[in-house]
């Protein structure tokens, strides 16, 4: 990630796909191992820690869908609708069956990708603005549905407290603890994604997005491939709607609204479409960019304003500003923040010799 | 001893106790408040308001001494309404030591229950969570410290009662809510209370977001023609209600709107209080500039040079900021009182916040008492109604078929 090598000197397809381009990626995989499990939890305070959790939930849905609208083309304003199905399951399983997290939390999973696939069938006959149509009418039927059927959302508030996950009796009940727990997943969801999108799957993907036509002449059952797409994202949606309920120990229905679908669509556009690492960035950006305005505002902002007045301003400002930088980043970069990482990198690729 | 030398003793050992042990003090004498707040989500129409009272009751306190010798630093944080923020707040006011919190918005307050809990922070919740949270036994650390939707359809009921002349038997009550977990929670109560009571009742649900419902008015007025309309909606549905009852010519007189449906701003937005007369809502703070504390806010502003903000003007929601202020003021003066005037501890302010009792800030604050068991503190509410272009007091502080609500909470209470 952070290497850089002085040409292409890549003679096969293996070397060119594999997971670490040069032995020195390992390096760095192990550094960047040794910071978020080491170094981070013992000298970062718990508010921070707290912030983390936040943007490792968010990774994983924002790579779900990175799956789907990036890799496969497949727009989906859904997402957050198979989060809270996930997140249903997952509670509904906790409290009625007393089942721990590493059940309930792939069946969260594994349910979202069923309905997922049905929500995904009329991707099979339209495309583009007309699927996000589609899938929006998913968003509305599963959040209806949840809130008036009683048997899923467990009464009239719609809502459904789980405890807290424990593996080998130690139960994950500090933001400390609930770190390890969601940086695993996170982690897990990365590498996971890494080598979907190296494989024939994914490449499938791929071609299903750039051309569906092209796709089914070279032989890919696009139909196979499109549902596959809707099964493996909302299998991550449902993932990250359950690590929600257990972070914040309870499933809500209102956590998951139409809102939350387009936050999601705001982190993928921003990172970039169809890659990982733009998930991540894109994650990453969305959730610290409010935090970061509003703590400068407070540090540079009590030079002009009064503390009540302050208030008001950072509000405002925080909109507004947020607004602005994601129109600044985009029109600099249209692909998004991971192509900017690129571009930074191929510069220094040749750096100093760059003519 | 010369009185030279006594006298500069004095002054040398009067500069040590200022220096040393009144620089510890002044350093010791802050206490923090975390307040969330909504100025730019779904709800900033409460917010907006709500807010700036919250901050100027605070910055009243502060400006005669604070309390006990305290003086209160509010951090505030705009969780937009949306669960992830609320959370990174909770977390940032526990970084910064504070001793209490107030949370704004009914799925942040659901999702920050158990955390408040584990890390014995109380937050105050008025007209957001669940009714059942008025139950201190389980939910220690969550206060809603106001009429619950179930305390506010015991009045709602209690109030059509008398409006229609003492009895409800044959008589019919139409329920309008917006179809959402809020919405639909005081359902429970309204259908014991038909039986009890002997009305029919019949439920329209408005879907979100709730600017769309004249099927719904056509469906009460043409049809079901019902003698009291009871309705809990939130944002700008409530505006749309009262010009679509207003269009059926259905009497508003006849019509009871729960907390969120009856502020100024509802009201203007429905085409001014002269569209709106005999409009009734339920409040769970005072309405109106008629209080001494908020003569004090103003003569505060004044004593600044500074103009009087026109958020006071929207009386139903500021006063319901001051409202939160006060309150969780006079918990941490509880906690200061009990512990002789050193810094309280969160788990001890969340015992004064259990002993509060006839506090009532020249009736702004209902007559409740709140204890280890009942965090609503009794479910007082007022009624006020538009009349002449202006809301004026129907009803004093009183509580709707408490029996009813606290049977409906033992209940709860024993299915967990």
């Amino acid at each position: 990630m952070f290497h850089r090598e002085s040409g292409v000197f890549k003679t096969t397809y293996r070397a060119d796909m594999a997971l670490y381009p040069l032995p020195i990626a390992k390096w760095t995989v192990g550094v960047l191992a040794l910071i978020f499990i080491v170094i981070v939890p013992l000298t970062v305070h718990e508010y921070y820690l707290s912030i983390l959790n936040l943007i490792f939930i968010a990774i994983v849905g924002a790579l779900g869908l990175n799956i789907l609208v990036g890799y496969t083309g497949q727009i989906s304003i859904g997402h957050a609708a198979f989060m809270s199905v996930g997140a249903y399951t997952a509670a509904n399983l906790a409290v009625r069956l007393g089942l721990p997290f590493w059940i309930t939390l792939p069946a969260g999973g594994m349910m979202a990708a069923v309905i997922g696939v049905i929500v995904g069938m009329p991707s099979l006959r339209i495309k583009g603005l007309y699927l996000a149509i589609a899938t929006l009418a998913g968003q509305l039927i599963i959040e209806w549905t949840i809130n008036h059927v009683p048997a899923i959302s467990g009464g009239a508030q719609a809502s459904i407290q789980v405890e807290r996950p424990s593996l080998f009796g130690v139960s994950f009940n500090t933001q400390g603890h609930l770190y390890f727990f969601l940086l695993f997943f996170a982690v897990l969801a990365i590498v996971a994604t890494l080598n979907l999108v190296r494989s024939r799957i994914g490449r499938a993907f791929v071609a299903v997005r750039d051309q569906d036509i092209a796709a089914e002449i070279i032989g890919i059952d696009i139909y196979r491939y499109k549902l596959m797409a809707f099964a493996i994202s909302s299998f991550y949606a449902g993932v990250c709607g359950v690590l929600y309920t257990y972070y914040f120990g309870i499933a809500n229905y209102e956590q998951f609204q139409l809102i939350v679908s387009i936050d999601y669509l705001a982190m993928i556009i921003i990172g970039g479409l169809g890659s990982v690492l733009g998930s991540i960035l894109g994650a990453v950006f969305v959730t610290l960019l409010p935090i970061v305005i509003r703590i400068l505002m407070e540090n540079i902002g009590s030079l002009f304003f009064t503390g009540a007045e302050m208030a008001n301003v950072i509000s405002g400002l925080r909109l507004g500003v947020f607004g602005g930088l994601i129109i600044f980043f985009l029109i600099v970069e249209p692909e998004g923040l991971n192509r900017l990482w690129r571009n930074i990198r191929s510069y220094f690729r040749v750096w100093p010799f760059s003519y | 001893m010369t009185k030279f030398v006594r006298s500069w003793l004095g002054i040398a050992a009067t500069t040590a106790t200022l220096a040393f042990g009144g620089g510890q003090a002044l350093a010791q004498k802050e206490l923090v408040f975390g307040l969330q707040c909504d100025r730019t989500g779904p709800t900033a129409t409460v917010g907006v308001n709500l807010c700036p009272g919250y901050h100027d009751y605070i910055a009243l306190v502060n400006s005669k001494g604070g309390v006990e010798g305290f003086k209160i630093k509010v951090l505030e944080v705009d969780n937009e309404y949306k669960v992830p923020p609320a959370m990174e707040a909770h977390e940032r006011f526990k970084k910064e030591g504070a001793v209490l919190e107030g949370l704004f918005g009914t799925a942040s307050t659901m999702a920050l229950t158990k955390k408040l809990e584990e890390d014995k922070i109380l937050g105050t919740s008025p007209g957001f969570g669940t009714a059942s949270a008025a139950d201190g036994k389980r939910f220690p650390y969550t206060f809603p410290i106001a009429a619950s939707y179930w305390s506010q359809a015991g009045a709602a009921v209690a109030f059509a009662k008398e409006r229609l002349g003492g009895n409800l038997k044959g008589k019919k009550i139409a329920y309008l809510f917006y179809d959402n977990p809020a919405g639909k929670e005081p359902l429970p109560i309204l259908e014991d209370l038909a039986k009890s009571e002997g009305f029919e009742m019949r439920t329209f649900a408005v879907p979100a977001p709730g600017v769309e419902m004249g099927a719904q008015i056509l469906d009460i007025t043409g049809r079901f023609k019902p003698d009291f309309i009871i309705t809990h909606l939130f944002g700008r549905s409530p505006s749309v209600s009262i010009k679509e009852l207003k269009g059926k010519g259905f009497p508003l007189s006849k019509v009871v709107a729960f907390v969120w449906g009856s502020a100024e701003a509802d009201i203007i937005a429905a085409g001014g209080m002269a569209v709106a007369e005999g409009y009734n809502g339920i409040q769970f703070a005072g309405v109106g500039k008629d209080f001494q504390v908020i003569k004090d806010i103003e003569a505060m502003y004044k004593a600044q040079g500074k103009p009087v903000p026109k958020e006071l003007d929207s009386t139903v929601y500021y006063n319901r900021g001051v409202f939160i202020a006060a309150m969780h003021t006079e918990a941490v003066r509880n906690a200061i009182k009990v512990k002789g005037g050193a810094a309280p501890t969160s788990e001890e302010v969340k015992k004064g916040m259990e002993a509060i009792k006839g506090f009532t800030l020249g009736g702004l604050v209902p007559p409740m008492e709140i204890t280890a068991a009942d965090h609503e503190g009794g479910g007082w509410v007022q009624i006020w109604t538009v009349k002449g272009g202006k809301l004026v007091r129907d009803k004093d502080w009183f509580q709707g078929y408490r029996e009813i609500i606290k049977k409906h909470l033992a209940a709860e209470a024993s299915k967990s």
